[in-house]
This record gives C-alpha cells, sequence and structure tokens, in this order.
C-alpha cells in the first residue's frame, strides 16, 4: 500500500530499498484503482527507475514517481487531450517541464484524465469516462485536471502537473483535498502544453503538502526561449516554506463570498481567515467591484482563443481522419466526428465572438473589460499582501448533475476565472470539510509573488492538520 | 440571437459539419450562453484599453540561425497520409 507520502517520505523508501520498488508499489495501487484518474500507464516507468537506482541521479526528484496530465506532450508517450479527434497521437517531442522533469529524476508513472481540451469543471467530458472522487465516487473530481488531482488524492502517485485556464488545477485540487498552483502567467514554460486558450493558462503542479509544491516548481519554473511569454525571473521557491504569517495582510474580497457560495464552504473558509488572526496576520475586506463581469469576460475570451488554438485539428497531419472529396469536407467531417459536444460548442461560440459584426460586441468588448477586472487586483494587491477566499462555492457536486446544462457548470467557475484573467498566482489548499467533502481554501497573491502564497499557506498546514486528512479508502 | 442559419454558417466557417435537427439544437444551447454573455453590455468601458495580454512583452527577438529541428521521419510518424516527405491531404478546390 502506497497512501499518501510526501517527497520527503518517498526518498527515504528509496534509500531503504530502491526507486524501482518505489515504483513498483504505485504501479500495484494504480492497478487496483477504481477512480478512473490514470488514462496511460507508461511502460517505461519502472525501466527509469532501474536507471536512476543504477546511475545514481541526485536531481531533486530523482526517482520520485509523478503524473501527468493528457494535454502535455510527453516523447513516446500517448497526449490526447481525452479526445477522439487525437486518439493514437504520440508525441515527438517532450514539452519544458517534461524535459525538467526528466533531469530532475523525477519517474512518470502515465498521463491523467481530463475535460476534453481542458474545457470543463467535472473531468466528464473525457473521451475516456469520467473520473471518480476519491471520496465519494458519485461525485466528480473537478476539473479539468481532474485525473491529476484524483490520483494523488488516491494515493496512487504523490505529485501531478495539470494545467489551470480557468481554475483547472485549483478547482480538482480544492474538491479532491489535495494543493493545486496556479503561477503566474510567464513563471512555467507553455511549449509542449496543448494550446486551449493561450493568453489565460499555465501548467501548475499538485501534490499533497505545499513543501512539496514549492520543490515541483523549483523543478519545472524558469525560463524557455521556445515560449514567447515565458519571463526571465530567477526564484526559488522552496525558500518560501517559513512558518510565519506575523505582519501578513490578507484581503477578503466581498465578491467571493455570500450569494451562492454554500455556507459550509463559507464557514470553512471564515474559521482558515480565523485561525491565520490566531497566529498574527492580520485581515480586512476589500471590494473588487467587476468581479460580477469576470465570468462572461472569461468565457468570451478562452472561446475565442480556443477556436482560432484547435482549429489545427483538421484531419491533416494527426489523430482521427474522416475521408472526404475535398479538404473542407475532410476536415468538417473529422472535426465533427472527432470532437465532444462541449468543444463543438466553446468553438462555434468562439467563432462567433470574433466573426464580422460581433468582433467589438464580444471579443473586444470582453479584452476591455479584462483591463478592468485586472485593475481590480491591482488596486486591491496594492493594499494588502494576499487575497483569500474559497477556491469553489460549493463541495464537489454529483456526476451527471450538471454536464447537460452548460451554463450551470461555467458558473462554478465564478471564483477562479477572475485570477487567470489577471494573470496573478494563486494556490488552493485544503482548509476543512463540507458534506463530507474537502473545501479549498484560495489564496491569491501579486504577480511573480509566488513565495508569498507558498508561505502563507504553508504556515497554514503547519498549524492545522486539513492535509492529514485523506479518503477511508486509502488511508 | 443566432438562428439555425447562422449555426449553420459559423459550422461552415469553423470546419465543423452540422446538420438541420443539431443546428436547432445548438442554437437554443448557444443562445442561453450568449444571453448571459451580454450582461458586458452594462459595463462601461469607454476609454478603457483592451488587454490581449497581461504581460509587458511585446516581441521577442532572436538570431536568424539555424537550430536543430524534429527529424522528417518523427514529424510525419503520426499519420499514414505522408508521400515524399509531405503531408497528404485530399484537393482543395
Amino acid at each position: 500500500m502506497t497512501a499518501w507520502t510526501d517527497i520527503s517520505g518517498i526518498k527515504q523508501r528509496i534509500a531503504a530499498s530502491s526507486a524501482e520498488e518505489v515504483t513498483a508499489s504505485y504501479l500495484e495501487t494504480i492497478e487496483k484503482s477504481r477512480i478512473n484518474g490514470f488514462t496511460t500507464v507508461w511502460d517505461k516507468a519502472l525501466e527509469v527507475a532501474r536507471g536512476i537506482d543504477k546511475d545514481g541521479n541526485s536531481g531533486l526528484l530523482a526517482g520520485v514517481p509523478i503524473a501527468i496530465k493528457e494535454n502535455i506532450s510527453t516523447t513516446g508517450l500517448s497526449t490526447t487531450c481525452s479526445s477522439k479527434i487525437l486518439q493514437g497521437y504520440v508525441p515527438p517531442y517532450d514539452a519544458h517541464v517534461i524535459e525538467k522533469l526528466k533531469a530532475a529524476g523525477a519517474v512518470i508513472l502515465g498521463k491523467t484524465n481530463m475535460d476534453e481540451f481542458a474545457m470543463g469543471t467535472s473531468t466528464e467530458s473525457s473521451c475516456y469516462g469520467p473520473t471518480l472522487n476519491p471520496w465519494d465516487t458519485g461525485r466528480v473530481p473537478g476539473g479539468s485536471s481532474g485525473g491529476s488531482a484524483a490520483v494523488v488524492a488516491a494515493g496512487e502517485v504523490p505529485l501531478s502537473l495539470g494545467s489551470d485556464t480557468g481554475g483547472s488545477v485549483r478547482c480538482p485540487a480544492a474538491f479532491c483535498g489535495v494543493v493545486g498552483l496556479k503561477p503566474t502567467y510567464g513563471a512555467v514554460s507553455r511549449y509542449g502544453l496543448i494550446s486551449y486558450a493561450n493568453s489565460l493558462e499555465q501548467i501548475g503542479p499538485m501534490a499533497t503538502t505545499v513543501t512539496d509544491i514549492a520543490i515541483l516548481m523549483d523543478v519545472i519554473g524558469g525560463y524557455d526561449h521556445r515560449d514567447s511569454t515565458s519571463i526571465n525571473r530567477k526564484n526559488t521557491y522552496s525558500d518560501a516554506l517559513k512558518d510565519d504569517v506575523k505582519s501578513l495582510k490578507i484581503g477578503v474580497p466581498e465578491e467571493y463570498l455570500g450569494e451562492g457560495i454554500d455556507e459550509a464552504v463559507e464557514k470553512a473558509v471564515w474559521d482558515a481567515i480565523g485561525k491565520y488572526e490566531d497566529m498574527g496576520a492580520s485581515w480586512k475586506k476589500v471590494s473588487m467591484p467587476h468581479t460580477k463581469y469576470a465570468l462572461a469576460s472569461y468565457y468570451i475570451i478562452a472561446m475565442s482563443e480556443a477556436s482560432s488554438n484547435l482549429a489545427r485539428f483538421d484531419g491533416t497531419r494527426y489523430g482521427l481522419r474522416v475521408e472526404g472529396d475535398n479538404w473542407h469536407i475532410m476536415a468538417s467531417k473529422t472535426r465533427a466526428q472527432g470532437f465532444g459536444e462541449e468543444v463543438k460548442r466553446r468553438i462555434l461560440l468562439g467563432t462567433y465572438a470574433l466573426s464580422a459584426g460581433y468582433h467589438d460586441k464580444y471579443y473586444l468588448k470582453a479584452l476591455k473589460v479584462r483591463t478592468l477586472v485586472k485593475q481590480d487586483f491591482d488596486r486591491a494587491l496594492s493594499d494588502v499582501d494576499v487575497l483569500m477566499a474559497p477556491t469553489m462555492p460549493t463541495p464537489a457536486f454529483k456526476i451527471g448533475e450538471k454536464i447537460d446544462d452548460p451554463l450551470s457548470l461555467y458558473l462554478t467557475d465564478v471564483n477562479t476565472v477572475p485570477i487567470n484573467l489577471a494573470g496573478v498566482p494563486s494556490i488552493s489548499v485544503p482548509c476543512g470539510f463540507a458534506d463530507g467533502m474537502p473545501v479549498g481554501l484560495q489564496i491569491i497573491g501579486k504577480p511573480f509573488d509566488e513565495n508569498t502564497i507558498l508561505r502563507a499557506a504553508y504556515s497554514f498546514e503547519q498549524n492545522t492538520d486539513h492535509h492529514t486528512k485523506r479518503p477511508a479508502e486509502v488511508a | 440571437m443566432i438562428t439555425k442559419e447562422k449555426v449553420e454558417h459559423i459550422g461552415w466557417l469553423a470546419r465543423i459539419e452540422i446538420d438541420e435537427k443539431e443546428a436547432d439544437t445548438y442554437a437554443e444551447k448557444l443562445n442561453s450562453v450568449l444571453d448571459y454573455f451580454g450582461q458586458l453590455d452594462e459595463v462601461d468601458t469607454d476609454g478603457v484599453e483592451p488587454t490581449y495580454h497581461v504581460m509587458d512583452v511585446v516581441n521577442v527577438f532572436r538570431k536568424d540561425e539555424v537550430r536543430k529541428s524534429l527529424p522528417q521521419e518523427e514529424v510525419l510518424a503520426n499519420t499514414e497520409h505522408r508521400q515524399e516527405g509531405n503531408f497528404k491531404a485530399p484537393r482543395i478546390m
């Protein structure tokens, strides 16, 4: 049994046995899984672990297993975005983050399930079927990186990577009771991440502790010339791991609480803020008046960018091809059969929002509202060090509850999408339970000030036991 | 308000084949989302610049030097539709 262990625990086990044995025990756990979190288990994982044992890699993650979301390119290992249209696609190159992980000695166990093309909040739209929440298999794990969160929560792997376009790391982290970070836009290279909405998304780490998140950021963060939005800025994330919030100023945006927020979720978040006060931090309410419009702005921008980014899936170079008399018919048939319903809806809406006559009304308007949302963050964060709010308005909902009504599903992203519009960093940490399901506290910081939110999250973890709770089945 | 005909036209622009029955369903679901998007009309954005991007990066230049690229075989490995080192697709016209 491999239940919840952190990097330091795994390193001790490797020292006492071997990387091969540790990898084998995780593979055994995955074999018995009932949550459908992994889409592919890498058949070379044991070989890589044996190589680490033999060559004595001294990297930060030497011999430590990790799982990778289906939309991050891995040489020789299927990368499909959980879509029928990319069935059979095997990338000929590694994403920047994968190169970094391999150099640090990490052992990739396999790929994890997601909402098709990262468009969703529940991991139900995957062509591989839904991933189940290990806390209650009748509920969703959140999304779109639902597989990456669920396999960590279920003890099938200690670490994973997800991607966060509008909450896709933080939402499943909250729903599954693990830690997840969305870095500042530009902090982690997107090279090799299959684009959905490129001005909004970042690759982000998931783990059971804040310490492991910082270590993983030390490995995957940093400049990469192949991503033109990568920012050249050095940072040691693990320097942030100090139990000290004595002079920390917390802002609580009133628009992120109240109407639409589950009572038990709100209570867990206020209890957490009370705990920070006990630990010596101070807090005050702040106002971010354009929050209400962030959701519409986000969806218009995300769908518009998606309609352009997903144009490459046309049956010409990889994945599914449905034959037709000319190229246009071939592409139209391939895309009709290869994309799922939600992906098609978003491409159609994005195409509409960008089309002649509607561009100014929808796309340009959304970009202007984005400016106002960003100014809300600039203003609020000029006065406080961090913002705190519930990650998700409710605990994990039931499988099937929202999937047929796109708008009701979009509304669940209300507290996560503004962060992507502003490009600021945000971490979700476990802070209690509602209806027997984990609740996430979201801690939002200034651009490139990951270290302050990591320190705040680490201090909370050192003084509470929420992060030690685990699903009964994997305890 | 998106009509059924409009849905079929967008489908063509996006190269997604949509049959008549589907067009009805799409029109209904797309309109409910567009209604929601309409709330942005209330926001006063006079004189506000659009944010395409949150970072101050404008253009990133590099020297025009030949770099190593992927071998042609590997690039073509994901399709059986290839010929003489090229991707092979049906005629455009």
